[in-house]
């Protein structure tokens, strides 16, 4: 069985052949938070954020900008139907897999079922999408910092996290 | 980009009071920016929570990650998901290789000029 890919090394290798001789500086920190749990999953409000660029179809677009790599922050609620949602992204391996079934990558009817069969306490009213930003300070300071007040605000204890 | 992303923004959460999971495919990416807790699930990029149109499997990597949360006592804590890709493992030598470009030649051009903008923003000092 093939080991996992090394992305780092893989886009370095990448980017170098097709002419960009400045690799990419990853995040890297030595330090790790922890917060345990404060009560039982079953007692837990529970929220989705992910950076799959995810919409509701016909809803207007999300306030953000995708457009210059500046980052950016949205929400939308988390009691849409996986039926009502997409992705318009494109940074995901587009021969081997699909973004049509968004549970694969956005896990909300999963969620959703969590709630029903009581693994889990709640769903937050909202669920947050963060766009990607070439300065990771702005992910921290500014973009991270609202999704933090938005869990705040609404009384969020855990959080699922998900990349495309 | 999008795993150093949520990785930046978990580790926010889980600095002021917030336990966060992340369930992830590039595991070497959210290993280097340390986060908590991290599922990872050998698919390609794009299926971290499980295969397209297999919920079952979905709901599975799930439960993983609320075992993980009701679990892990020190940061830095990883588990592995067990699935294997149903359509075999020949993805692994090709993504991100010259014989399989990333993007469709279109996608990367809309790339290249977003790229461009940031940089003409950055030098206007409006990032």
């Amino acid at each position: 069985m093939a080991s996992y890919v090394r992305y780092i090394d893989r886009t370095r290798d990448y980017y170098l052949s097709k002419g960009y001789d400045k690799p990419y500086k990853w995040a890297h920190f030595e330090d790790v938070p922890f917060t345990p749990l404060k009560k039982p999953l079953a007692e837990s409000k529970v929220v989705l954020i992910s950076t799959s660029e995810i919409e509701v179809r016909g809803a207007e677009q999300p306030e953000g900008d995708d457009k210059s790599n500046v980052g950016g922050m949205y929400s939308i609620p988390s009691n849409v139907s996986k039926e009502q949602l997409y992705s318009p992204s494109h940074s995901y391996d587009r021969v081997a897999t699909t973004l049509e079934d968004v549970d694969a990558f956005y896990p909300t009817s999963a969620l959703h079922a969590a709630v029903k069969s009581g693994r889990i306490g709640g769903l937050a009213a909202r669920f947050h999408g963060v766009y990607n930003a070439y300065s990771q300070r702005r992910t921290r300071e500014r973009d991270a910092m609202e999704v933090l007040n938005r869990c705040r605000e609404d009384g969020v204890d855990v959080a699922v996290l998900v990349p495309v | 980009m999008c795993h150093q992303t949520v990785s930046l923004v978990a580790r926010v959460l889980e600095e002021n009071g917030i336990s966060t999971v992340v369930m992830c495919t590039a595991r070497d990416i959210v290993e280097m920016c340390g986060v908590t807790r991290m599922v990872h699930t050998d698919f390609p990029l794009g299926s971290p929570c499980g295969e397209p149109h297999n919920p079952a499997q979905q709901r599975e990597v799930l439960e993983i990650a609320f075992k993980l949360l009701e679990t892990a006592f020190v940061p830095r804590t990883m588990v592995q998901s067990p699935f294997k890709w149903s359509k075999g493992e020949a993805w692994k030598d090709l993504v991100f290789t010259p014989e399989q470009p990333y993007q469709t030649p279109e996608v990367e051009k809309r790339w290249l000029e977003k790229k461009e903008f940031y940089r003409k923003l950055k030098a206007e000092g409006k990032v």
